[in-house]
This record gives structure tokens, sequence and C-alpha cells, in this order.
């Protein structure tokens, strides 16, 4: 067996139970941190597929950014709620979906006709994943990318506007009031001599 | 010998889980998110494979889209979660349903 297959299945092994446990543990902080070790396996998955750039991606961003912010939200909401008691005959049709899922992809996928059986070449040694990458990006899909930058932008505006909230004890600052405010307002000319005492 | 089929079960396998995650949970906000997350990871997945067994970088740009929404989409929904939790003290999904249609 090659090294190359004893990792596939060692590492898909990992991603399926982490990701099992993700959606089956109680305890939603350990199932934060399954869903953590499913996303890092996915990478080194990812990685042997030669998809270095995506791979370093899903660690760096993904995981870095997106499930702490996550874990944070969990830690955050879960100290205040009580467990809520999942309903057991949501588990059989739960198996259910998923085996007749998992079994038609199988029929679709073992069928003698799909048959992508070509061995990719191995890359050249000066090839770059990143460069190669960064090139279709910039040509040929230069319309999606700002696109998806645009939804990005938008989910930033989106995430900021739902969770502000003013309170009413808080001193803050505003800046309207603040660049509308004339001299009139605030400065109070005098005669010179001090005022007598009361 | 590996091959796109060995990849695209696996990540059928892993879709497979994420459905069944939001079904077996279908009252936890977040663990919903979270299935949300595994499911848009196996179509991650097969998208890279396809890409690498036959050649095609449009695999792997199309799976770079796929990852921004899944980050913009858990941003938006991470919002939503703490907005309902400060306003009902829960994120029981099953207790959100005061719009009857």
């Amino acid at each position: 067996m090659a090294f190359q297959t004893l990792l596939f299945y060692l590492f898909g092994t990992v991603l399926l139970a982490a990701a099992a446990a993700a959606v089956t543990l109680r305890n939603m902080v350990h199932a934060a941190l399954s869903l953590i070790l499913s996303f890092f396996t996915a990478a080194m998955l990812w990685m042997l597929l030669e998809a270095e750039f995506l791979s370093i991606l899903l660690v760096l961003v993904y995981i870095g950014a997106v499930l702490v912010l996550f874990l944070f939200v969990v830690m955050m909401v879960e100290r205040h709620t009580p467990t809520i008691h999942r309903r057991r005959n949501y588990r059989i049709v739960a198996s259910a979906v998923a085996a007749v899922m998992v079994a038609e992809l199988g029929m679709a996928l073992l069928a003698p006709d799909f048959s992508p059986t070509a061995q990719p070449l191995p890359a050249p040694l000066e090839y770059s994943n990143t460069k190669a990458l960064g090139s279709v990006l910039y040509t040929d899909y230069a319309l999606a990318f700002e696109a998806a930058a645009v939804a990005l932008l938008v989910a930033i505006v989106g995430a900021i506007a739902l969770t502000l909230r003013v309170r009413p004890d808080h001193h803050r600052q505003n800046p309207a009031r603040q660049s509308r405010v004339r001299k009139q307002d605030r400065l109070r000319l005098t005669d010179g001599r001090s005022e007598p005492p009361c | 010998m590996l091959s796109l089929t060995h990849f695209m079960l696996l990540s059928g396998a892993l879709f497979a889980i994420g459905v069944a995650g939001v079904f077996v949970n279908r009252r936890h906000a977040l663990v919903l998110l979270m299935s949300l997350e595994l499911i848009l990871l196996a179509v991650n997945t097969n998208l890279i494979a396809a890409s690498h067994y036959l050649q095609d970088l449009a695999g792997q740009a199309f799976a770079l889209f796929v990852l921004t929404i899944a980050a913009a989409e858990i941003a938006i929904g991470l919002a939503i979660v703490v907005v309902v939790f400060r306003s009902r003290e829960t994120i029981d999904a099953e207790d959100l349903s005061e719009v009857r249609g």
C-alpha cells in the first residue's frame, strides 16, 4: 500500500470520526473543538490533493478566524443555556437519510462507467499552486472574485449592524454633534474681571 | 492506488454526516450552523479532488469562492444567533416559532 493511500485512510477516518463527534456531542465546546479537528484534517487531505494554497487558507483563515469566532460564541451562549434535549426519534430519520444518501452516492460513484481512472502527473518541481491559482483568479474569474469580495464586505457590515447596540448608560462620542458645534455654543466672553464670589 | 472515487466517497460520507446533523440537532441553532459548515467542507473537498484528478484549476477557484461565501454565511449566522440570544436568552430553534404562516 502506497504511503499516500495510508495517509488517505488515516485522515479519512479521523475526519469522519471528528465530524460525527461534532454533530452528536452534547457538550457544545467539545463539539466545536471536534469541528476544528475535522477542518484541520480536511486541510491535510487537501494538501494530499496538491491544493496547497487552499489547504493553508483553510487552516489560517477558517480555523484561525472563523472557527475560533464560533468557539467564542459557543462559550458565550452555552454558559447561560441549559442543554437542549434532543429528541430520539430524529436520530432514526437522520440515520436513514444519511444511509440512503451514502448508498446512492456509492452506487453512482462505483458504477463501471464512472471511471476517471487516469492518475494525474506529478507537478513539476517549480510549479507553484498559489501562482497558478492567482493567475486563474485574476483573469478568468476576475468578476466572480470581485463579487466574492463584495459579499464579504456585505457580511462584515451586516454582522456589525446586527450586533451593534447602543447602551443608554454608556457615554460615547457623537461625531456628528462634535463637528456641528459652533463657537458661541461653548465660548463665553467676560469683561476680564473675576466674578464676585457668591 | 488512490482515485477520484475514494475522495468522492469520503466527501459524500462527510456530506451525509452533515445532513444527519441537521436532522438530529433541529433545535440547536449553533449545531445547525456546524452541520452547514460540514456540508460545505464536503462540497469543497469534492471540488478540490475533481480539480486534482481532472487537472483543471477551475475546481480550486470555485472552492475558494465557496470558502468565501461560507465565511460570510457563518459571520451573519453567528451574528443572528447572538442577537436572538440577547433578546430571548435561548437559542432553541423550536422556540423561535412566533411568526406563524
